[in-house]
């Protein structure tokens, strides 16, 4: 398709970015605030080729997902808090197995039921840590119905590069505001597919990774006959009690993430050069600290943001760069404090401020920029 | 029964006016009906849907009996811990109530699907409880995605009828006789129009000894796009057409077929009941003819595979 622009909502950029990413399956279940993701799959999932198809609960969505991709499709699911919760299990069996499948998370209010049509940062921490057991996922973070497109596209690319769940962890705004779109010409979207087994079918080791610690993953069906599990496995896939081979499985899980941190961390330094009180935001708050900012530079105030467009894996070395460059940092999230605590912990001794707000409506301009005055009289 | 319909009428209505149900939906007249056949002091369960958004906004509630919101897969579970933990305080002497009833209700997207495992482990451990099923046929609360109980050719909207589809495809999952697969004591279908069929289902199901379940048909107008004055006359068209027929299961395996379908010399046309929906509008043109006629064979012989059972030939 030729570059098209389009008036749209986030959830619906998503999932046109997911279809421009060669998705070609989504598993579903109705839940707000992303419900819109599945219904506009179920209209658009026919006219490419591929399967839109829902499913009793999330558990079954997911599960779904990662079965199409090892059956060779770009699968994708989407939810919201509570979908996410009993999708976690099945995040720590993608991680083990090592496939590639997007999680779209429209964050609302939580715990539980909590705010449904309202917008919250509540499941940061939840996609991180949410399944059991030590692991590495990551985590992108749009604010914009822009992003909404072009960070799904991101999300399946590293998806398939690093052969690890990505989520999407968009708030409530993000996925419901409507901006426009700008759809690119499917000839300029670079596209990363996964790496597949050449060896002969009977060298074929299923689990052992190449030097990049990423496994070529042959798919069901095809000459390769494997085996894959969530129990800890060996290279050929075979299921162990060693502590060797344990320690060595999830570090390298671990590794395979963390090792590559310069191609999949992604921020945007905004009037960060001459700042001394740098705001750290994400999603929809970093739309409002947007605003602050020039306003407190028109007052002669040398504000800045480190706006985080990934926030998985945490960028310890940006944020611990920041805090040697500026006095003050200000963490304004829709949440009690999450980020905060990561800001905390890497650009420490550095004051850090946090803006609480866990609530549907984001910090005002004005809220941040007052929260700036008082930090700047500091 | 001992207790006389014309007195269960007169107890006083579990459900006040001034909650937020849409204009029509069939769902606060089952409550009032299900309210009628309360035997006591009565503690409802409810899953996440329509009835338990509607009925609670804060800083309101509708509820005027002990009542919980769970989340949506799990409402058979917590009614099961609530019997068991009223249990527990009785044999420790620290319960007043000699006895109290524990009802769990949830949608059909709560009951068909997401929370089957749920209610499929609680009919199996034989909790003292009857479980509601609220059934508009899709996920109305989110905005009218289908679900196990949504019928072939309803069009929702991540079952949209086009020139390539007719809406769902696959059949309405048979709840009522899949619950009576669990051998549980009392099974029965429901809908608002036949009330004192209902009241007194309700309450055979309250006075079993185990589980018992209600299947209650449920009218949507905003999802079915039907005028919000036809529902209770779509309750009654479902059961003339056989989409909903009216009976009752004993112990998993003896059927009786209720009155007001028993009496029906013959079903109506699914036609009828169609016709007033916007939702089955697309099966009125020439191409979806034939499925339409699929969906009636479909019903017919749902229809008289169920006159078999009841042993009605």
């Amino acid at each position: 398709m030729p570059r098209r622009e389009i008036f749209t909502m986030g959830d619906i950029a998503c999932a046109e970015g997911a279809i421009s990413a060669g998705c070609r399956y989504f598993g579903g279940y109705p839940i707000t605030p992303a419900t819109e993701i599945a219904e506009w799959m179920a209209v658009r999932m026919p006219e490419v080729g591929g399967a839109f198809v829902q499913y009793e609960d999330e558990i079954a969505s997911i599960t779904s997902a990662l079965g199409a991709s090892w059956a060779g499709t770009k699968a994708m699911t989407a939810t919201s808090g509570p979908g996410a919760s009993l999708m976690m299990e099945s995040v720590g069996l993608a991680v083990m197995t090592e496939t590639p499948v997007v999680i779209v998370n429209i964050m609302r209010g939580g715990p539980s039921t909590g705010q449904p049509t309202r917008g919250q940062q509540g499941d940061v921490f939840q996609a991180k840590w949410g399944s059991h057991g030590d692991y590495q996922i990551i985590g992108l973070t749009p604010a914009s119905v822009q992003e909404m497109f072009d960070l799904t596209v991101r999300a399946f690319n590293l998806s398939e590069r690093y052969r690890v769940p990505v989520f999407v962890l968009a708030d409530e705004v993000v996925g419901h505001m409507r901006e426009k779109l700008v759809i690119p010409d499917e000839k300029d979207l670079k596209l990363v597919d996964r790496k597949m087994p050449t060896v002969d079918p009977s060298d074929y080791l299923p689990f052992k990774p190449g030097d990049d610690l990423v496994p070529p993953m042959a798919l069901l069906g095809t000459k390769y006959q494997f085996y894959a599990t969530g129990l800890t496995h060996d290279e050929r896939g075979y299921p162990t009690d060693s502590d060797e081979v344990q320690i060595e499985l999830i570090t390298r899980l671990s590794e395979k993430v963390l090792r590559h941190v310069y191609d999949i961390i992604d921020v945007e330094k905004y009037m960060l050069d001459d700042a001394d009180i740098a705001i750290v935001a994400y999603g929809t708050p970093s739309r409002s600290a947007r605003k602050a900012i020039k306003d407190a530079r028109a007052e002669g105030i040398n504000v800045g943001m480190l706006r985080l467009k990934s926030v998985w894996p945490f960028p310890e070395k940006i944020v611990s760069e920041l805090g040697s460059q500026v006095r003050h940092i200000i963490v304004p999230e829709q949440n009690m404090g999450q980020i905060y605590y990561m800001v905390r912990a890497f650009a420490a001794p550095t004051p850090i401020h946090l803006m609480t707000k866990p609530a549907g409506t984001p910090q005002l301009p004005d809220e941040i920029l007052q929260k700036i005055k008082e930090v700047h009289s500091l | 029964m001992s207790v006389k319909l014309k007195d269960m009428i007169q107890s006083p209505q579990i459900m006040s006016s001034g909650h937020r149900m849409c204009a029509g939906c069939a769902a606060p007249p089952i409550i009032k009906i299900m309210g009628f056949a309360l035997r006591g002091p009565t503690i409802i369960c409810n899953a996440t849907g329509c009835l338990e958004v509607a009925t609670t906004i804060y800083p309101q509630t509708a509820w005027r009996i002990p009542w919980i919101h769970v989340a949506f897969e799990n409402v058979a579970a917590v009614a099961s811990g609530i019997v068991e933990g009223i249990n527990a305080m009785k044999e420790k002497g620290r319960y007043k109530h000699e006895h109290v009833d524990v009802i769990a209700i949830g949608g059909d997207g709560g009951t068909f699907d997401i929370g089957f495992g749920s209610l499929s482990g609680a009919l199996e451990r034989g909790h003292d409880f009857v479980y509601m099923v609220y059934d508009n046929g899709a996920y109305q609360n989110t905005g009218i995605q289908r679900s196990g109980a949504t019928l072939p050719g309803q069009e929702t909207t991540t079952s949209w009828a086009g020139k390539a589809e007719p809406g769902k495809r696959e059949r309405k999952k048979p709840i009522a006789e899949i619950v009576a697969a669990h051998r549980i004591p009392y099974v029965a279908t429901v809908d608002p129009f036949h009330y004192r069929d209902f009241i007194t289902k309700f309450r055979k199901a309250l006075e079993v000894e185990g589980p018992a379940f209600i299947h209650a048909f449920s009218p949507c107008p905003r999802g079915w796009r039907s005028e919000s004055s036809k529902s209770m006359e779509l309750a009654k068209l479902a059961v003339e057409t056989g989409i909903h027929p009216l009976y009752e299961i004993i112990n998993g395996d003896e059927y009786i077929m209720s009155a007001p379908s028993k009496n029906l010399t013959e079903l109506k046309p699914v036609d009828e009941y169609m016709k007033l929906q916007g939702q089955f509008k697309h099966l009125f043109s020439p191409q979806w003819e034939d499925f339409r006629k699929q969906v009636q064979e479909q019903v017919t012989a749902d229809w008289e595979r169920l006159k078999k059972k009841c042993g009605i030939a």
